[in-house]
């Protein structure tokens, strides 16, 4: 089995604030293995879009990394200095935001970016890196890119930008790309336009994808690896077939039952009750535990950590197992 | 159907809980700048309000003053005496107990001019940002113009036009003139202002339920938009009263300002200037002083407000 | 069978976005319209619900908002129960109306005014209706209706701040519910909500429609959640109605060529394998839309007729579709 590409162990993200400490993410550990897309899904507060941030090294000040680690190729980044980090980021992390006309800054054209990146990473003359930018508004599938090349943000349409910032995102060939929430703003066609790309395009540069979504089709096309995160925890990873059609994680089976299938039809919606704890009530041992129909005592005394439960691992003391949820 | 678990079958907290607890109070007690000022303010507001009972003479009254004991320096100083702690001026008028009739003056003048320019700014800007279109124009064109105009100007134009039309008037009418000059050159930053945040809110969403409801729009204006536009309104308001205060000190200091037989801060230090050469300081110092001191005051505390009702700073 | 309860006939609403008068002057630049619903027709049945489908730009929000007068129609009308809806709302029984149809909104941050206390909230319809006489009236009233929504009646005290977005969306819908409305128009009421979240809500949805009768428009851009509330469901497309027909129907065999690639887009958790048409293009500017059908430069159908006439909804076998393809028996 190859190395993995990005290896994330035990990290702890906290916020420091006048009410005490708030613990943001809590003991979390995955990897991506080279070229593979991993999905990272939960709901608002889950943590998901922190775990981007804090890999990118963008995490929003009080907040900061208090344990655990990141390497990326063998290499810490979690403890760099900034300079050292900002050189990382771009040439070897690549990222994609959901809000492509805040990605892009409205007074430059979308060449003068692409080559200010371009250039910032990798050792090209000018007129090579305008070349390259013309091919990666290609790639992407920019129609006319020699014109589009000279074109302000504000000249294309949301779908349009949104491929731009794919393409600014690749431009210097990283390894990994994070993409946090890249098709919620998007309408629906377009959306499964930007997901194609995505998947064509890194499979082609053989980069791998951290893609973090609420949207779980979106997750079930694109991705190889999905895992599952609940206040600050990973509650399930594993393929996602498996974890779509077996989960193991009563958190997982609900929310599977919760979303409206296109091709059946249901009286009522499977209903998890209540909501996610917020930062300040974490309840002891298994976060879900009050919402949880499988719920024993050892939930509420102990966390459980990620087991093997037929092909997912799941951080459950008494997992769903066997039984198909569909 | 079953409840959400994190919905609290108590009552919520006390206001006086919620306020203490909130996030405003917190950043009051950790600034001490603005505690300090705060103070500053306050000293200044009692003083001022409860002159009669605080001070230790009254200077208006002709009957205690003493020409002997004019132009007497500071109690500190060589010839002062302890009964005048400031010392007094060329009339005999000791300058503490003047300081606090004088900064009673600057502030109801001050306060009573921010009220009249919220009434008129607010309205406006409501009436602007609600109903749009035309009417919008109109209000806007009229700031517009309004704010070309140096605001001492203004208001030196409307004293004087008062002063020349009532020669005779009573004091009140004279601090009323003088209080809507000062009015009509500070509304326009509220109405600008007031009418930025009603055209954000007037498309949220709780104002449309409001309409689908049905309710009249004066009544959406007043009990929806009203209160969410005010927070922005209320620091610009803290800080124009050092403004307004100012503004009527240099009107009186140009002598076009409060009647003379109600001093303000403004009056006194121009009374005190015809003594600056002649070495009696203290005359003017100690009103100068005292008009810096509440300006600071109340601009420090203004823009701690701004500060902590800044959500992204919290 | 009786008459619908709403019926929305050749509904049409046109925005004017021209520059201001002097850029228009100086820059000789033309009046620009948004044609935001040109020429919609529909009926709801009693008890039923309708939903309305469709990208960013197809009119759907502003069919809801023409609905309930928020906006005035430039062209066409609405009838509920039978009177012109226009006529009343600018009459004195304007209020008889209201009571009779209300709304939630998609933003659960915006749709409740964040200075109020919840029992304010809620009780805002009732007081403006008139409907209770006295404080204790009102607190049993609201504690009643948010009873209904699953809620504690004792939140009443609370501030909105205070509630999640799922709890905040019940509010709305408790306050909707206050004056009893016969007909309610929601506005992508779960789209900003969490999956999880979102099932509870359109639970409670289902169940008030159940008990109490209610008729729904449903607007919203997510198949899926439309597919498990709707009775029947329109598919937009540039202010346009594409496809009318019963839910069943249109998911089994979509007739117009945009209703099956929005099918086609969806991203599926259950990845039935299905064979997918790649998609092409995006959605026109809707100051710029083309002529004759809008959807033609991106259909795999469209000829010469498509690009000069406009399809005008036919039906054909009891689904409603305007296209010209599906007209002349083109599409498969």
């Amino acid at each position: 089995m190859t190395a993995p590409l990005l290896e994330v162990s035990h990290l702890r993200v906290e916020f420091p604030t006048r009410r005490g400490t708030l613990l943001a993410l809590d003991d979390i550990s995955f990897s991506i293995a080279p070229g593979e897309i991993l999905g990272v899904v939960g709901e608002s507060g889950a943590g998901k879009s922190l775990t981007g941030a804090a890999i990118i090294g963008l995490l929003d000040p009080p907040g900061r990394i208090a344990a655990g680690e990141i390497r990326l190729a063998g290499r810490r980044i979690d403890n760099l200095p900034y300079e050292q980090l900002r050189r990382i980021r771009g040439r070897e992390i690549g990222a994609v935001f959901q809000d492509p006309l805040t990605s892009l800054n409205p007074l430059y054209t979308v060449g003068r970016q692409l080559v200010e990146t371009i250039t910032t990473h990798l050792d090209l003359t000018a007129s090579q890196a305008r070349a390259r930018a013309i091919e990666l508004l290609a790639a992407t599938g920019i129609p006319a890119p020699e014109a589009r090349v000279d074109h302000f943000p504000h000249q294309f349409s949301g779908g349009m930008r949104q491929r731009v910032v794919i393409a600014l995102a690749l431009a210097a060939n990283p390894k990994l790309i994070v993409a946090d929430e890249p098709t919620t703003a998007l309408d629906v066609s377009i959306q499964a336009q930007i997901i194609t790309l995505l998947k064509k395009i890194c499979r082609e540069q053989g980069a791998a994808v951290m893609l973090v979504t609420h949207d779980m089709g979106v997750i079930a096309e694109t991705c190889d690896r999905v895992a599952v995160m609940y206040a600050g925890r990973v509650a399930e990873i594993g393929p996602v077939a498996d974890v779509i059609h077996r989960p193991a994680h009563p958190y997982t089976v609900g929310l599977m039952g919760s979303i409206p299938a296109m091709d059946e039809d249901r009286e009522r919606l499977l209903q998890i009750d209540g909501a996610m704890p917020r930062l300040t009530a974490i309840p002891p041992g298994c976060a879900f535990n009050p919402r949880c129909p499988r719920v024993v005592e050892r939930c509420r005394a102990e966390r459980p950590e990620l087991a093997q439960v037929g092909a997912t691992n799941a951080a459950c003391w008494r997992p769903v197992t066997v039984e198909a949820v569909r | 159907m079953a409840a959400d678990a994190p919905s609290n079958p108590t009552a919520g907290p006390s206001t006086l809980r919620r306020l203490l607890d909130g996030d405003v109070w917190h950043s009051f007690r950790s600034s001490p700048v603005a505690m300090l000022a705060a103070l500053i303010a306050l000293v200044c507001f009692v003083c001022a309000l409860f002159a009669e009972v605080v001070a230790p003479h009254n200077p208006f009254d002709l009957a205690t003053l003493e020409l002997l004991d004019s132009l007497k320096p500071p109690s500190w100083v060589d010839g002062g005496e302890p009964k005048y702690l400031l010392g007094t001026d060329g009339q005999g008028r000791d300058i503490l107990s003047a300081l606090m009739y004088g900064a009673r003056i600057s502030l109801l003048v001050g306060i009573a001019s921010v009220l009249l320019s919220l009434l008129i700014g607010v309205s406006l800007g409501l009436l602007a940002g609600f109903v749009g279109g035309r009417t919008d124009a109109v209000i806007m064109r009229i700031c517009d113009v309004m704010l070309s105009f140096p605001s001492i100007l203004v208001a030196l134009m409307i004293s004087g036009v008062g002063r020349s039309l009532f020669p005779h008037a009573p004091d009140m009418l004279a601090l009323v003139v003088l209080v809507l000059a000062i009015a009509l050159t500070g509304w326009v930053q509220y109405a600008r202002t007031v009418r930025g945040s009603t055209l954000v809110e007037r498309n949220k969403e709780y104002v449309q339920a409001a309409r689908v409801i049905g309710v009249g729009p004066l009544r959406i204006m007043r009990r929806h938009v009203l209160p969410n536009v005010l927070g922005p309104v209320l620091v610009l308001a803290t800080i124009q009263i050092a403004s307004a205060i100012i503004t009527e000190a240099t009107l009186s200091f140009l002598g076009v300002g409060v009647p003379a037989t109600s001093p303000s801060l403004g009056t006194l230090i121009r009374n005190g200037n015809d003594y600056l050469f002649s070495g009696e300081w203290w005359i003017t110092a100690w009103p100068s002083l005292t008009l810096v001191l509440i300006t600071l005051s109340v601009n420090l505390l203004g823009d701690w407000l701004r500060d902590a009702l800044n959500p992204r700073l919290r | 069978m009786s008459a619908p309860l709403v019926e929305v006939r050749d509904l049409a609403k046109i925005f004017d976005v021209s520059p201001p008068w002097l850029n228009r002057v100086v820059e000789r630049k033309p009046k620009a319209f948004v044609h935001a619903v040109d020429g919609v027709s529909f009926g709801i049945e009693r008890g039923k619900t309708l939903a309305l489908v469709g990208e960013s730009g197809c009119g759907k929000s502003t069919v809801a908002r023409l609905l309930v007068g928020l906006y005035q129609a430039t062209r066409g009308g609405v009838r509920f129960d039978g009177e012109d809806i226009a006529e009343t709302l600018a009459g004195a029984n304007a209020h008889t109306l209201r009571r009779r149809m209300q709304m939630i909104f998609q933003d659960p941050y915006a749709s409740l005014n964040p200075r109020w206390k919840v029992l304010d909230i809620v009780a805002e319809p009732l007081r403006e209706h008139g409907l209770v006489r006295d404080g204790a009236e009102v607190v049993k009233r609201v504690g009643e209706l948010l009873d209904s929504v699953g809620l504690n009646p004792a939140d009443a005290e609370k501030f909105p701040h205070q509630f999640s977005g799922g709890q905040r969306q019940r509010i709305s819908i408790a306050r909707a519910l206050a004056t009893r409305p016969e007909f309610l128009v929601c506005d992508e009421p779960t789209s900003a909500l969490d999956v999880s979240v979102q099932a509870q809500v359109l639970n409670i949805m289902k169940d008030l429609q159940r008990e109490r009768g209610l008729t729904y428009l449903f607007i919203s851009h997510n198949l899926a959640v439309v597919r498990h509330v709707a009775d029947q469901v329109g598919v937009m497309y540039l202010g346009r109605l594409v496809e009318v027909a019963d839910k069943a129907e249109l998911f089994a065999r979509p007739r117009h060529p945009y209703t099956r690639m929005l099918l086609d887009a969806i991203p599926d958790i259950h990845m039935t394998g299905r064979a997918r048409t790649p998609v092409q293009g995006e959605v026109p500017n809707p100051l710029n839309p083309p002529s004759g059908c809008s959807f033609h430069p991106r259909c795999p159908l469209a000829n010469e007729r498509c690009k000069a006439e406009r399809p005008s909804l036919l039906e054909i076998r009891g689904v409603r579709v305007a296209c010209h393809a599906v007209e002349e028996g083109r599409a498969g």
